[in-house]
């Protein structure tokens, strides 16, 4: 699991890539979207395009990373879901939870 | 890892780095039996939810407690079975992660999933203690 952070304006965009699994993918996302919460950034995207694989426990990271960031007056949008992901959070009705954006520019003007 | 004809049993300690290797196993066994790439990757992920289950809940990540995993191929169909030595639990008695007050926890959507994407799932608490996990795919639902 590795995350990349890069910057367009104010807007931060995690780039995820490999596995969002118990362990080691949960925490790389929670300490990376804590870190950028602890920075004053409040615009996060979560780019996981490149996330091959998720369990539940990633589902609820990603649960527990929107929560946490909408409690500290943020916002944190997904882009690019893999089909996978968005099956996953479909059934689980998390699609109604989350704005999802297939297009970064769009996702960015979006906040 | 054991293996005699159309079975295959593998038995790990409690502690969640051996998921990666559940995971290949039952990789190996899904396309062995010919099932699609999506269904191979459910059949796993399920696999890989339910030993979560049984380490983490179980076992509660008791090294010293086993957990184990029985895989029976037949032309029909795969069976799973992955049994803990923990206390087991009632499955009635755990909440719907779709009900509306537990949509944003973080936790509770495993067998939720499992059930989504097996053909059955069944819960039985074991004589001897521990839980069983029995999930079946029908190679025709491929």
């Amino acid at each position: 699991m590795k995350i990349e952070t890069r910057t367009v304006g104010d807007v931060h965009i995690l780039d995820c890539s490999g596995k969002i699994t118990l362990g080691e993918g949960t925490m790389a996302v929670r300490n990376t979207v804590r870190d950028v919460l602890k920075n004053g950034g409040k615009k996060i995207i979560l780019n996981l395009a490149d996330v091959n694989y998720i369990d539940s426990s990633g589902i609820g990271e990603l649960v527990s990373s929107y929560t946490t960031v909408t409690n500290q007056g943020g916002k944190l949008k997904l882009l690019n879901l893999t089909k996978k992901i968005q099956e996953l959070l479909a059934i689980t009705k998390l699609l109604t939870v989350f704005s999802v954006y297939d297009s970064e520019q769009q996702a960015i003007s979006s906040f | 890892m054991v293996t005699t004809e159309n079975t295959i049993e593998v038995s790990i300690g409690s502690a969640l780095e051996y998921l990666d290797l559940v995971q290949l196993v039952t990789d190996c066994i899904t396309r062995f039996m010919g099932f699609d790439e999506d269904s191979s990757h459910w059949i796993g992920m399920s696999v890989r939810e339910s030993v979560t289950n049984a380490i983490q809940h179980g076992n509660k990540l008791d090294q010293s407690k086993k957990v184990e995993i029985r895989f029976e191929v037949s032309p029909e169909q795969l069976d799973v079975y992955v049994t803990d030595q923990g206390n087991g639990f009632r499955i009635e008695d755990l909440p719907s992660p779709l009900d509306p007050e537990n949509l944003l926890k973080p936790s509770g959507r495993g067998i939720f999933y499992i059930r989504s994407f097996m053909d059955s799932v069944e819960f039985r608490r074991l004589s001897r203690g521990g839980m069983e996990v029995h999930m079946v795919k029908r190679v025709s639902s491929n």
